[in-house]
C-alpha cells in the first residue's frame, strides 16, 4: 500500500459539497493557534484601517479568518505543562500568571529516580545492581521513600522562571481574547477530515502541490461514513492560506504528510503517551505552588513521570509511556495509578481526590519529523510540525512561537500584496523559524535521544541517559549513534508473548480490560479502589475526562487490513488504547467505540504490524467528542 | 397556510455541567470558582426550547426567531460558537452577571425591557419560549416573570409540543403527573411556553447556519447593554452542589431480573 492510498478518498458517488470562501482557514486550535492568531489579531487591532486586512475573497470586507477545532470546547485541552514560556512571555511581556486559573510561576525543581518498592518492574541486571547499591547507600545519599534526588539537575532541563499551566485553561484564557477581538472566528465541535489539493498538484513533486483549503468532517453518516439519516456533507473551506495546526495526530497533518512525504531523511518514528490526573490535593498539604518534580525509574524504567503543582492545593501527575519501551504488553492507565502510589508521591497525594484525566500522544522525533512547513496555499505550526523539544521536553513554547512566526509572516505578506505561495512563506515564515531559538533547540536536541534505541530491554535507559546528557551539555555538538526504526518495529514481538497470552487469558476469564489484565499478568499488585483516587478506567473517563461524543460521525479508529489485526497476537493498541474505546472482539478484531475515544492517537503507533513497512496497520482520522474536562 | 409567529427564546449560559463545579462565597455573593473561564453551553433545557423555536419556525414561513440571553459578553460570544452553527437567530445580548444567583424580578425586568427594545417585533405574533427548569441555578420563575411583564397571560409550563393551526389557533401540550399530557386549545399569540425537552434532537453543527449567524450575531455583541441588576434584597444563605452519587461495583453475570429488582429496591430507597 503506498502513501497515495493511505490518503485516498474513494467515495461511492460524488458528493456535492457546500462551499465556501475565506482568506485564512485553520486547523486546530491549540497553543500554536493561539500564538497565530493572538499575533494576527493583536497587528490587526492596532491598524484596523491598514488595507493589508482587507478581504480578497469578499472585497470591502475586512480578512475572513475562520478557525476549526475537533474538541467540543477550547478549553477541552488534555496536557498540564511546565514550561519556560520564553515565547508565550514574549506575546504577553506583562503576563500576570494569576490572570490565568491553575498557572503559577515555576518556583522549585528536583529530578527524582524513582526505586521499584514492590519488584514488579521489569528492569535490567545493571539496574537492579545499582539500585540494590543505592539502597545500601541509601543513608549517606538522602535516599527517602525509595527515591534518590539528583543532586545536581542540568541546566537544558531547567524550567526556572517558567510556568506551570493547565494547557486547557490557557487555550480558554487565549481564545477568549482572541474572540473579543471579533476579528476571527473560532469554530469548536467541527472536525476537518482534510486538506483539499489543488487538481493541479503533482503527487509526487511536493514542489507542485497546492492546497486550496480544508474539507470538514460529514456528519449523519454511518460508522463507515457512508451516509445515513441527517446526511450532511462536510462543507469544502476554500482559503488563500490554510494553517495547519491540528497537532501530531491531525487528520489534515497527517494527509498532508502521506501525499507529500516528509523531508529527506526526516521520518516519524519517535512517539510517547502523555496520560495524566489533576489531583485535588489534601488541605494539610505541604506542597507549594510552583513545585516540579521530573522523576525515572519507575514504574519501569523507561517511563518518565511528573508532577506539578498549581495554585489551590491542584497538582498534575503523569507518565510518559515511550514507543522505545519495546514490550508490546505496554500500556499507561494501570501504570499511572502504580505512579501515583509511589511512596514519594503518595505521602502526598493519599488523601487526594480526583479531579481530571486525560492522555494524548506525543510526537517525539524533533527534527527528525519535520514535515516540510509550508507550500503553495498552504503552512504548518505547532507539534504537528516538528516543532518540540525533544531534549528539554518542551513542547508548549515552541508552538507557541511557530504560530507567532507564521502570523508575522502572514502580515507580511498581506503588505506586500504577495501570495501565499511556497517562496514567499519559505522566505518569511520558515526564514524567521530557522532563525529563532526553536530551530537552534531542534537543531541540539535533534540527536538526543538515540541512545534511548538499540540494547537489550533495561540497558537502553542508562544508554539514553547517557545521551541526552552527552548532548545536552554539548549543545548537541556530541551524540549518540543510533538507527531508529519505524514505531511498529520498536515493538519487540519476541519479548512478552506469554505475559500476552496470560494476560489475554485473564480478561477473558473475569471480563477485566486487557491493560489492567496484562499487569497483573506481568506480577504487579491489584489497585486498592478507593473510589476517590484509586478509580477503575472507566470510572476515570467518567468523574475526570468527562469523555462525551456526538452522534452521526465515521468511526475515525479504522483497521487498514483486517486479516492483519485478526493474525495480531500482540493487541498492543488494545491494550495502550487510553480510553478502553478498543477492546478484544471474540474473533481476534480489535474493536472501536468511538464514544469511549478520547483522541490521544496512542493506536496510530501503537500497533505491531504495518502494511506498507512504515506506516501502522490502523488509520486515525477526524472525528468529534474527546476529553471534556478543562482543567487538564 | 402558514402562520406567521415572532419567536422569542430567552436561555442562560451554564457550566458545563461534565465541568468540577465548585461554589465560593464572593464579594458580590454566591458563585462558581473560576466560573469565567468554565466552558459554558446554553443552558440545557432553553437549548430544547431553541431548537423547538427553529423548528416551528421553518414550519410557517415567514416566521423569526430571536435568542435572548444575559451573561457577560466575553462568555456569551464563546457560548454562540457553538449554539449559532445548530439553528438560525438572531441574537439580542445583554451584557450581564453569570452564574443565575441575581434576583429573578430583577433579571426578567432586564430582559423584557431588552425584547420591548427589539425593532420590528410584532408583539401580537409573540411566542415567548424558555426553560421550564434552569440550570443557572436560578429560582425558575425568569420566564414567567418575562411574560407577566410583557402582559402575556397565557403561560404554560413543561411543554413538549405546540401545533399552528391554519386559523391561528395553537394547541399546546403540557406534562402534568402520571406521565400524561393536557392538551390545552387557545385562541391565538402571544403566548409564554416554558418547554421540557420537546421532542427534537439536538440538531448537528452546520458551518454554514454558523456564518451566516455570524453576520447578525457578531455586531450584536459588540453593541451589547450592560445590565445592573438589583439585588432587590435577595440574600443567600447558603449554596451547596446537589450530592453526587456514584458507586460502582463489578458485578457479573446478573439477570435482567436482578438488575431490575436492584434498581427498584435503589430508586424505593431515596
Amino acid at each position: 500500500m503506498s502513501a497515495d492510498d493511505l490518503n485516498a478518498e474513494t467515495p461511492a458517488e460524488p458528493i456535492d459539497r457546500p462551499t465556501m470562501e475565506v482568506d485564512i482557514a485553520c486547523a486546530g486550535f491549540g497553543p500554536a493557534m493561539g500564538g497565530f492568531l493572538t499575533t494576527l489579531t493583536r497587528e490587526w487591532s492596532e491598524h484596523p484601517e491598514d488595507p493589508a486586512f482587507e478581504s480578497k475573497v469578499a472585497p470591502g470586507m475586512p480578512l475572513q479568518v475562520l478557525c476549526y477545532e475537533r474538541a467540543d470546547d477550547l478549553a477541552a485541552g488534555v496536557s498540564g505543562v511546565v514550561t519556560r514560556a520564553q515565547g508565550i512571555r514574549a506575546s504577553f511581556p506583562d503576563l500576570n500568571p494569576a490572570e490565568i486559573p491553575m498557572a503559577v510561576e515555576v518556583k522549585q525543581e528536583r529530578v527524582l529516580y524513582l526505586l521499584d518498592p514492590i519488584g514488579a518492574s521489569q528492569r535490567s541486571l545493571t539496574l537492579r545492581a545499582a539500585d540494590a547499591a543505592l539502597r545500601t547507600a541509601g543513608p549517606l545519599l538522602g535516599l527517602r521513600d525509595h527515591a534518590f534526588e539528583l543532586p545536581w539537575t542540568p541546566a537544558f532541563l531547567h524550567k526556572h522562571g517558567g510556568l506551570v499551566m493547565s494547557i486547557g485553561q490557557f487555550n480558554q484564557w487565549v481564545g477568549s481574547q482572541v474572540l473579543a477581538t471579533g476579528l476571527v472566528q473560532i469554530w469548536p465541535g467541527t472536525p476537518v477530515s482534510a486538506p483539499i489539493f489543488s487538481e493541479t498538484s503533482s503527487k509526487h513533486d511536493p514542489a507542485e502541490e497546492a492546497v486550496l483549503g480544508l474539507r470538514l468532517a460529514d456528519q449523519g453518516v454511518d460508522r463507515s461514513g457512508a451516509p445515513a439519516d441527517g446526511f450532511m456533507a462536510g462543507m469544502d473551506v476554500l482559503a488563500q492560506l490554510t494553517v495547519v495546526g491540528d497537532g501530531p495526530v491531525g487528520a489534515v497533518g497527517q494527509a498532508l504528510d502521506a501525499r507529500l512525504g516528509l523531508p529527506p531523511g526526516h521520518a516519524r518514528r519517535e512517539w510517547a503517551l502523555g496520560m495524566k490526573m489533576v489531583i485535588e490535593l489534601p488541605e494539610d498539604t505541604t506542597l507549594e505552588p510552583g513545585t516540579v518534580w521530573h522523576t525515572f525509574g519507575y514504574p519501569e524504567p523507561e517511563i518518565f513521570g511528573f508532577l506539578y503543582v498549581h495554585p489551590d492545593r491542584l497538582v498534575s501527575v503523569g507518565i510518559f509511556v515511550p514507543s522505545w519501551m519495546g514490550d508490546p504488553s505496554r500500556t499507561a492507565y494501570r501504570y499511572l495509578q502504580h505512579y501515583i502510589q509511589h511512596p514519594a508521591l503518595w505521602r502526598h497525594l493519599k488523601d487526594g481526590t480526583l479531579r481530571s484525566w486525560g492522555a494524548k500522544s506525543l510526537e517525539e522525533s524533533g527534527k527528525h519529523g519535520e514535515p516540510f512547513l509550508a507550500g503553495d496555499g498552504f503552512a504548518r505550526i505547532g507539534e504537528g510540525s516538528g516543532s518540540t523539544n525533544m531534549l528539554t521536553g518542551s513542547g508548549v513554547d515552541e508552538a507557541w512561537t511557530t504560530g507567532t512566526q507564521l502570523a508575522e509572516a502572514v502580515v507580511e505578506l498581506l503588505r506586500a500584496g504577495k501570495p501565499f505561495d511556497r517562496k514567499n512563506l519559505a522566505a518569511t515564515y520558515e526564514a524567521r523559524r530557522r532563525a529563532s531559538w526553536v530551530e537552534r533547540g531542534a537543531l541540539e536536541a535533534q540527536n538526543a535521544r538515540n541512545g534511548f534505541h538499540g540494547g537489550p530491554r533495561g540497558s537502553n535507559i542508562v544508554k539514553g541517559m547517557i545521551g541526552m546528557a552527552l548532548a545536552g551539555l554539548t549543545g548537541g555538538r556530541l551524540s549518540l549513534g543510533a538507527h531508529i526504526p519505524p514505531a511498529h518495529k520498536q515493538i519487540h514481538l519476541e519479548s512478552s508473548r506469554l505475559k500476552i497470552k496470560n494476560g489475554t487469558v485473564l480478561a477473558l476469564a473475569d471480563g477485566r480490560p486487557l491493560h489492567d489484565a496484562l499487569l497483573t499478568a506481568c506480577g504487579w499488585p491489584e489497585i486498592p479502589f478507593d473510589g476517590r483516587l484509586l478509580v477503575s478506567h472507566q470510572d476515570a473517563l467518567l468523574m475526570g475526562g468527562k469523555v462525551q461524543a456526538m452522534p452521526g460521525f465515521a468511526d475515525h479508529v479504522v483497521f487498514r487490513d483486517i486479516q492483519l489485526c485478526i493474525a495480531c497476537t500482540e493487541k498492543t493498541c488494545v491494550a495502550m488504547c487510553s480510553g478502553q474505546a478498543l477492546t478484544q472482539g471474540a474473533d481476534g478484531m480489535p474493536a472501536f467505540e468511538r464514544e469511549k475515544c478520547i483522541h490521544c492517537g496512542a493506536c496510530l503507533w501503537n500497533c505491531a504490524v504495518s502494511p506498507d513497512g512504515e506506516h501502522s496497520n490502523i488509520e486515525f482520522n477526524a472525528g468529534a467528542g474527546g476529553l471534556h474536562s478543562a482543567e487538564n | 397556510m402558514a402562520n406567521v409567529v415572532h419567536i422569542l427564546v430567552c436561555a442562560g449560559i451554564v457550566p458545563d455541567p461534565l465541568q468540577t463545579l465548585e461554589p465560593i462565597t464572593g464579594p458580590n455573593g454566591p458563585g462558581l470558582k473560576n466560573e469565567m473561564v468554565l466552558p459554558a453551553v446554553l443552558d440545557p433545557w432553553a437549548a430544547s426550547a431553541l431548537y423547538e423555536a427553529a423548528s416551528l419556525a421553518a414550519k410557517n414561513p415567514g416566521s423569526k426567531v430571536w435568542l435572548v440571553s444575559l451573561g457577560p459578553k466575553a462568555k456569551l460570544q464563546q457560548v454562540m460558537m457553538t449554539v449559532a452553527q445548530k439553528v438560525g437567530f438572531e441574537l439580542v445580548p445583554i451584557d450581564g452577571p453569570i452564574g443565575g444567583f441575581p434576583d429573578a424580578h430583577s433579571t426578567a425586568a432586564a430582559l423584557a425591557d431588552a425584547i420591548n427594545a427589539i425593532p420590528g417585533l410584532d408583539k401580537a405574533k409573540l411566542l415567548l419560549f424558555g426553560g421550564w427548569e434552569s440550570a443557572t441555578r436560578g429560582a425558575g420563575v425568569t420566564l414567567q416573570l418575562t411574560g407577566e411583564l410583557l402582559g402575556i397571560t397565557d403561560q404554560f409550563q413543561g411543554v413538549d409540543q405546540i401545533d399552528l393551526r391554519d386559523d391561528g389557533s395553537y394547541e399546546v401540550l403540557e406534562r402534568v403527573e402520571g406521565g400524561k399530557h393536557q392538551v390545552s386549545v387557545c385562541a391565538g399569540t402571544p403566548a409564554v411556553l416554558g418547554w421540557a425537552t420537546g421532542n427534537l434532537a439536538e440538531p448537528r453543527n452546520n458551518p454554514q447556519v454558523g456564518m451566516a449567524n455570524m453576520r447578525t450575531i457578531m455586531p450584536a455583541l459588540q453593541k451589547a447593554k450592560p445590565a445592573t441588576l438589583a439585588a432587590n434584597g435577595l440574600r443567600y444563605v447558603s449554596v451547596a452542589l446537589p450530592k453526587q452519587q456514584r458507586t460502582t461495583r463489578v458485578v457479573k453475570d446478573l439477570t435482567p431480573d436482578q438488575i431490575a429488582a436492584e434498581l427498584v429496591e435503589w430508586i424505593g430507597a431515596e
